[in-house]
């Protein structure tokens, strides 16, 4: 199996989709030319000509309802965002529009609009750079959204993504584009929403996280079991809409702990409704609340030792573990 | 036959309305369209028009009054008729689906006090107050086990965080009245696997091993079990060095001042980055070279042992070495270690030189291939050139895997420690 | 760029260049909208219809001389005061009044209401809630008919105060670049709920749009048959490739906002000059004049509204309401090709 970079499996995604389905196009800022502005792109434009790479002015409201519109009459768009700040520019089309005509129509309309944006923080950005929003997208019933942690998940997840019929916010973490991982050649593998990927076994408790805070979670792993003999289980979410709930009380109800891990601001954060359904589905299997570890709650700073603090790490994973023993 | 006009709806929210000003008086005539009253809702006041035609036969809500939406407020009909004689009423409610929603028909319900009284299961008592009536601290899980066991949670002593009484707590209850003032390690243990426990006798005493303790006796078996030892001693003679640190920390700023085993580390770095099988990892059909040289010191604490690295050794001076190392002894004892400090090490020396110990044979720490043990500096009567002179000698011993090394390869690498030791002046940089 | 028009022009096109089967079709259906909004109101004041309420009444000549002038397959997406749009469209009038029950025999079987009127079979694309917020929805219906080279043009219907919104501009300069087959009908019923357009935008609506470079006209939207050839026109230009178009029809709405509008902010002398000059009113005049419509033609036309409209109120109160075990149906839609 080749080992590919996040951003280049995502390419051959993007690549095999084009070829595969010709109601597929895609549009974004700087996509084109420029090669998409962490290269995921890059090179796809000179593949597939102007009609189906679309540079697009930066007009994020207008190109997602543009997405949206393109959808609605049958075609197969993806938008990228350069990035999911932008997104709360075009917030009105994602939620009023997007994720609601299928509702609205009674089932007479759905929009298939794959709509890819980078997310996450931990390269000086500031605060209006560095955002991790997919909690709040998951907030939104009619989105899927989709948050890989791997390239080869990366790539079968976003052909997956232009096989739905909803539309669907997938969510790339930029401190994974450059990570490395093998990915299976074959190009009719796509992998099921809501599946969840248990990427290490254990039973003593049980890690969830997904995107970036799979890995801060791998490394807390590796330290619990050398230092501390403490063996956990880690879930790799994929998918937060779906969401496969299962997966999580099945591991809770061996392990009888549980530490949610996420980017995101704790306060309403995504954490919270894991920790919450947890609760409901596995009350009578825990020895400890459910412990959860999350970005802080500050706009993210500029300085990078602020921003460490701000952002949550594999220490924070081990500390809160420990604390439940 | 008369037509009844009610309290518009005038908007989403609305739910009743006040009868500002009648616009028709009972006799006059309205046409369809034509404005008959103006109703005041809490937002504004708005008018209200005829839907059909007629003569406006009765008031029913005189000007003033509030009325819910729905309310029959005055009586249209023929000339000729009478206003039949009937009181105001209220609207059936309509059939809603969740009638005790909140919104219009909520309130009709309450007006009529026919808000649904919803049976309320008598509380059952989830926890067992101890006597003086504090709560018992428990899991859910530990509960649920110890109900459907019968276990008396009363009993139990809690091990988990603020004393709460956990999984393991009643399932070493359930295993045995005699394990109950124990704690077992097997806390991931299935349920079909109880822990065995010891007989306590009244000759002995059982004591609990903590997480850390468990850890080493993990981690040490496994290197007895599956990693091969050689084992090579040699003395080193340490007179040279011990001259050059006094040289060396008299000139060196606080923080700089380096110790034997600094040396000692300094000396390793040295042989590892030119001896890089002593540097790595063994598996099953590969063996894996690190490149960074992270060389972790055994430091003793409290409860236990740890080893934690001095990172990236092969690039710092020798400062720099006697820097990390005393912050990390300090960090170590302070509970604060790093991540990569914890987990990165790919080299160990152990030195037990503080308690006199002359020479310590080390258990590789997995999954390193190669640990060194460093014993006490002595003064030792050596013979040199043919004449027995005093000397400062240290003992070490190399243990490695037979699986990475062989013993002629390791009896280089040991040598290399030793001259660089013993001519000390490149120990500096 | 063609202006100067406002609802005060009396010179309109003359009647007899029209086929008198379609000035009937345009009077019956301005009627039936008309009488189809006073039962609405009617039936929101028993308790019948909830939510927000938004009336047309005064509008009708905007819509059905719109509409009137699009193909079968032409795609139309409109705002939330949208039923004339949906009556002059075609949509069966009773399944509107049904989703304005909420029952499941309503065009989006009760999940929509007003403010979302969808039919797919119609290439209705919705009434949209959120001002201007379908707008670039519209852009991407038109960029999906050039991909296809279909023969299909999209009808962006909106009011004025959806020139203040961003995606107005989004969506216009967008349409423009890609040059897309897009309608832009702006009605400019002179007020954003209750602020004046004077003082909501900064020029004229049909200058704003011709700034982005395309063809832009004002035209009487009391006028239906003003409406049908300024739309005639927008559709030549757009179904022979040249591009977006943008129509501004001027008229007035006699009824609040909402249900809820106290109409604080216009006087009821304001309210009866525009009725002076009422569309429906207008082309009955016409009609007559010509020789076209008798008083008994006109009382017979009524008659026969009233029965209709009568009808679709029946048919709304013996729709039943959506079952709740149908709540969560139509969030996701599941893969036709799994």
């Amino acid at each position: 199996m080749p080992e590919l970079r996040m951003r280049d499996a995502l390419r051959e995604a993007l690549r095999e989709e084009l070829i595969r389905d010709e109601r597929v196009f895609l549009m974004g800022e700087d996509i084109g030319a420029y090669g998409g502005s962490y290269a995921v792109t890059h090179g796809l434009l000179d593949e597939f000509g102007e009609a189906r790479v679309m540079d697009t002015p930066i007009s994020e409201s207008g190109i997602v309802g543009a997405g949206v519109g393109a959808a609605l009459a049958g075609l197969r768009p993806m938008v990228e965002i350069m990035t999911i700040n932008f997104s709360l520019v075009a917030i009105d089309q994602i939620i009023n529009n997007a994720s609601k005509i299928h509702y609205m129509s009674g089932g007479q309309f759905n929009v298939p609009l794959v709509i890819r944006m980078a997310s996450g923080g931990g390269s000086q950005l500031g605060a209006t750079h560095s955002h991790s929003l997919e909690g709040m997208y998951a907030h939104f019933p009619g989105l899927r959204v989709v948050c890989p942690a791997f390239p080869a998940d990366a790539k079968a997840l976003l052909k997956r993504a232009f096989r739905d019929e909803n539309p669907v916010i997938f969510i790339e973490h930029t401190a994974l584009y450059s990570s490395r991982g093998e990915v299976p050649e074959d190009t009719d593998l796509i992998l099921e929403f809501g599946v969840a990927n248990t990427i290490r076994e254990g039973c003593d408790v049980t890690i969830v996280g997904y995107s970036g805070s799979v890995h801060q979670a791998l490394r807390a792993a590796v330290l619990l079991d050398k230092q501390e003999g403490i063996s956990a289980e880690i879930i790799d979410l994929r998918t937060l809409r779906p969401l496969d709930m299962d997966a999580i009380v099945e591991s809770v109800k061996r392990t009888n702990r549980a530490v949610v891990v996420e980017d995101d601001w704790k306060f309403g954060g995504f954490g919270g409704e894991l920790s919450a359904q947890i609760m409901e589905r596995a009350f009578d299997w825990l020895d400890a609340p459910v412990a959860r570890v999350s970005g802080k709650d500050v706009p993210m700073p500029y300085n990078r030792n602020l921003e460490y603090a701000a952002l949550p790490a594999e220490e924070d994973v081990v500390e809160a573990v420990l604390a439940m023993q | 036959m008369a037509t009844e006009v009610t309290m518009p709806q005038m908007g989403a929210d609305m739910t009743e309305g006040t009868v500002v000003r009648w616009l028709k008086q009972v006799g006059d005539t309205v046409t369809r369209g034509e404005l008959i009253a103006e109703i005041e809702t809490d937002k504004a006041t708005v008018e209200l028009e005829a839907f059909e035609e007629g003569t406006l036969l009765k008031h029913l809500a005189p000007e003033g009054e509030t009325v819910p939406v729905g309310e029959v407020i005055a009586l249209l009909g023929e000339e000729s008729e009478m206003a039949p004689d009937i009181e105001r009423t209220v609207p059936a409610p309509v059939p809603a689906h969740r009638p005790s929603s909140p919104g219009t028909s909520a309130a009709v319900h309450e007006a009529e006090g026919h808000a649904p009284a919803r049976a309320l299961p008598s509380p059952v008592p989830r926890s067992v107050p101890t006597p003086d009536g504090d709560r018992i601290r428990i899991s859910p899980v530990a509960r649920r086990i110890a109900l459907e066991s019968g276990v008396d949670v009363r009993s139990l002593s809690g091990t988990g965080p603020d004393g709460r009484i956990l999984r393991r707590d009643v399932e070493q209850a359930l295993a045995g009245p005699a394990a109950d003032s124990s704690t077992s390690g097997s806390r991931g243990a299935s349920e079909d696997e109880p822990p065995s426990e010891p007989e306590a006798s009244p000759d002995s005493e059982v004591v609990a091993l903590t997480r850390m303790r468990q850890a080493i006796a993990r981690r040490m078996a496994q290197s007895k079990q599956q990693q091969p030892h050689y084992y090579l001693t040699l003395d080193i003679d340490m007179t040279a060095a011990l001259a050059f640190r006094e040289q060396f920390n008299s000139a060196a700023s606080d923080g700089q001042r380096a110790s034997i085993n600094d040396l000692v580390i300094k000396a390793c770095a040295v042989a590892l980055s030119r001896h890089g099988k002593f540097n790595a990892e063994f598996r099953e059909t590969e063996v894996l070279l690190h490149r960074a040289i992270n060389i972790a010191i055994g430091i003793a604490l409290e409860d236990g042992l740890i080893a934690p690295a001095i990172i990236d050794c092969g690039s710092k001076t020798l400062g720099q070495i006697a820097e990390s190392s005393k912050g990390l002894v300090e960090r170590a004892k302070d509970g604060k270690l790093r991540a990569e400090e914890y987990g990165g090490a790919t080299f160990t020396i152990t030195n037990l030189g503080a308690y006199s110990v002359e020479a310590l044979i080390g258990i590789i720490n997995p999954p390193q291939a190669a640990i060194l043990g460093v014993g006490t500096v002595l003064d030792k009567a050596v013979v040199r050139d043919g004449s027995i002179v005093a000397r400062k000698v240290m003992k070490v011993v190399l243990s490695a895997d037979h699986r990475v090394t062989d013993g002629a390869e390791g009896a280089v690498f040991i040598s290399e420690i030793r001259s660089t030791l013993e001519n000390p002046a490149g120990l500096a940089f | 760029m063609r202006s100067g028009l406002t609802t005060e022009s009396v010179a309109g096109p003359a009647i007899d260049d029209y086929p008198e089967k379609l000035l009937h079709h345009f009077l019956h259906q301005m009627a039936f909208i008309r009488r189809f909004e006073e039962r609405c109101g009617e039936m929101y004041t028993k308790g019948k219809i909830h939510g927000f309420l938004h009336l047309y009444i005064g509008e009708e000549a905007c819509a059905v001389g719109a509409l009137n002038a699009l193909k079968d397959q032409d795609r139309v997406i409109t705002h939330y005061r949208d039923h004339g749009h949906a009556i002059a469209r075609g949509i069966d009038p009773k399944r509107i009044m049904a989703e304005l029950y909420g029952r499941v025999d309503g065009t989006s079987r009760g999940r929509g209401g007003s403010m979302h009127i969808f039919d797919r079979k119609k290439n209705f694309f919705g009434g949209h809630a959120i001002v201007a917020g379908h707008m670039p929805v519209a852009t991407g219906l038109g960029l999906a008919s050039k991909m296809h080279k279909d023969d299909a043009l999209t009808m962006c219907i909106f009011g004025d105060g959806g020139v203040g919104e961003g995606e107005f501009h989004e969506a216009l300069n967008l349409s423009v670049l890609w040059n897309t087959p897009v309608i832009w009908f702006c009605e400019n019923n002179g007020y954003g709920m209750g602020v004046k357009l004077s003082d909501s935008i900064a020029n004229d609506i049909y200058k704003i749009a011709a700034a982005y470079r395309m063809p832009s006209e004002r035209c009487n939207g009391m006028d239906v048959l003003a409406v049908y050839e300024a739309v005639r026109a927008a559709v030549k230009h757009t179904r022979s490739g040249s591009g977006p178009y943008f129509v501004e029809a001027m008229t007035y709405r006699y009824r609040g906002h909402s249900m809820a509008d106290p109409e604080l902010y216009r006087t009821k002398a304001e309210v009866e000059k525009f009725q002076g000059r009422d569309p429906i009113e207008r082309l009955r005049h016409q009609m007559v004049e010509a020789g076209l419509l008798t008083a008994a033609d006109h009382s017979e036309l009524l008659d026969r509204i009233e029965g209709e409209v009568r009808e679709c109120i029946e048919f709304a109160d013996s729709s039943p309401n959506p079952d709740i075990s149908t709540l969560f149906d139509f969030i996701i839609k599941e893969p036709s090709n799994a």
